[in-house]
């Protein structure tokens, strides 16, 4: 089967400070991997990367068998750290504005299911700026979900969520990947992925450490 | 939807909203311009005559000053919660998000403009002995000329650390050109000493070349780190 994703010593630097040193790997379609490591091992930045959004400094990136990854932005949905909405605007106006960008059909009936999807309520009129930020968590990750893609890069999708709507949204991801979609959650709470993810990938300095289907196994190791 | 027609209206539909909300960039320029109007008044009492020779460098610069404060605002909205980064990963093309912005703040800046002219009229008691009618055009070329630039070095000093400062010191330099033709035309216009359509051809020829030029290079400013 042709991966999902393919990074080919993938190098970033930024200055002198080399975020990602030589990143090599494949990820099969249709699976939801945790992409675990300590502060500054690079996670967010090979997430960016596959998002498109930091240009690598030496390297290939390939998803869907594109090494060209504006041909493939429809295919990829990005949830940052950040909730990526405005902050003046309804949930419900921000998904339709970004519905507008990627040209989506019956803008308010799929704005309305991804908004059910994440157990927010359609009809909240007040502005984003004045949700929770497990609400705004939620909602940017309806945000990432609106155009159907193929791909998810999560980076921290479960911060400031409690630990009940936490396992909402995993199980909600588990479905994604049962329903074909390949899904990487970069995250700190790797044990809300337990017996959801089917790997774990570990960073540190820049680099993939190990490759480890069950969470246990790499705790062990260290 | 997916035309550029069609993201640029629904890119300056959501920053209308958002300034209709927020009403950040219309509320500092419209201080600001009435500052520079009442300071100005104050600070020279010209006489008719007086004030119709100085008043089209006064007029613009005080437009140009408060326009850098809506330019400044336009990019800081898609700063907050890197929503930015959102329309950077879609399929949407980078010139329907610019002709947006500079859409948007022109209608801004028209909006301030078409309430502060009563104030400059009565304040420096302004009357134009040339042909009037040429003003709203040397005002709408203008304020392009302005906004265009701005909104192309406003998204270009987005991700430096002083942008406040950096915008001005990149937006002048290159609008001295337009300013100058603004303030002649103005000047013209206003004295009926001399014809005005040398400078307004020549504003037109500005804006042409930095649309395109904005236009060809705001891609690259947009996927920039």
């Amino acid at each position: 089967m042709l991966p999902a994703v393919t990074v080919l010593d993938l190098v970033k630097q930024f200055g002198r400070f080399a975020a990602l040193r030589g990143v090599s790997a494949e990820f099969a379609p249709s699976r939801l991997y945790a992409i675990l490591g300590d502060n500054g091992a690079g996670k967010t930045t090979l997430l960016r990367a596959l998002a498109g959004l930091t240009p690598p400094t030496r390297g290939s990136i390939s998803i869907l068998g594109a090494n060209d990854l504006r041909s493939v932005c429809r295919q990829l949905g990005y949830m940052a750290h950040p909730s990526l909405l405005y902050d003046e605007m309804s949930g419900m106006e921000n998904l339709r504005y970004f519905a507008g960008l990627y040209d989506v059909k019956n803008t308010e009936q799929r704005c309305s299911d991804v908004i059910r999807a994440v157990k927010l309520d359609p009809s909240l009129t007040r502005p984003v700026g004045q949700y929770s930020q497990g609400m705004r968590q939620r909602m940017s990750l309806a945000r990432a979900l609106l155009n159907d893609p193929q791909i998810l890069l999560l980076d921290e999708p479960f911060s400031n969520v409690d630990v009940r709507s936490a396992r909402e949204m995993v199980s909600l991801l588990a479905g994604l990947r049962d329903a074909g979609k390949t899904i990487f959650v970069v995250t700190h709470q790797a044990s809300l992925l337990e017996g959801a993810a089917d790997e774990f990938v570990w960073m540190e300095s820049g680099q993939i450490v190990s490759r480890t289907p069950d969470l246990a196994a790499r705790m062990e190791a260290r | 939807m997916s035309t550029i027609a069609g993201l640029t209206r629904a890119t300056l539909a959501k920053d209308l909203r958002l300034e209709w909300r927020s009403k950040d960039a219309i509320n500092s320029m419209l201080f600001f311009s009435l500052l520079v109007v009442v300071i100005f008044s104050f600070s020279f009492d010209p006489t008719a005559e007086e004030s119709r020779q100085i008043a089209g460098g006064l007029v613009w610069v005080a437009f140009l000053f408060a326009a850098v404060v809506a330019l400044n605002q336009t990019w800081a909205r898609e700063m907050r919660n890197q929503v930015l980064d959102a329309y950077r990963v879609s399929p949407a093309p980078p010139n329907a998000l610019f002709l947006a912005k500079v859409i948007g703040n022109f209608i801004f800046v028209t909006v301030l403009q078409a309430l502060m002219t009563p104030l400059f009229i009565v304040f420096y008691n302004l009357r134009a002995l040339g042909p009037a009618y040429q003003l709203p055009i040397v005002a709408a070329l203008g304020t392009w000329a302005l906004v265009v630039n701005g909104t192309f070095f406003a998204a270009m000093s987005l991700r430096t650390r002083s942008r406040e400062v950096m915008l001005p010191l990149l937006l002048f330099p290159i609008s001295i050109p337009a300013l100058l033709a603004m303030v002649e035309a103005t000047g013209a216009i206003l004295t009926g000493e001399f014809s005005a359509k040398f400078w307004i051809v020549l504003l037109a020829a500005y804006d042409l070349v930095f649309t395109i030029a904005s236009l060809f290079l705001f891609g690259f400013v947009l996927q920039a780190e």
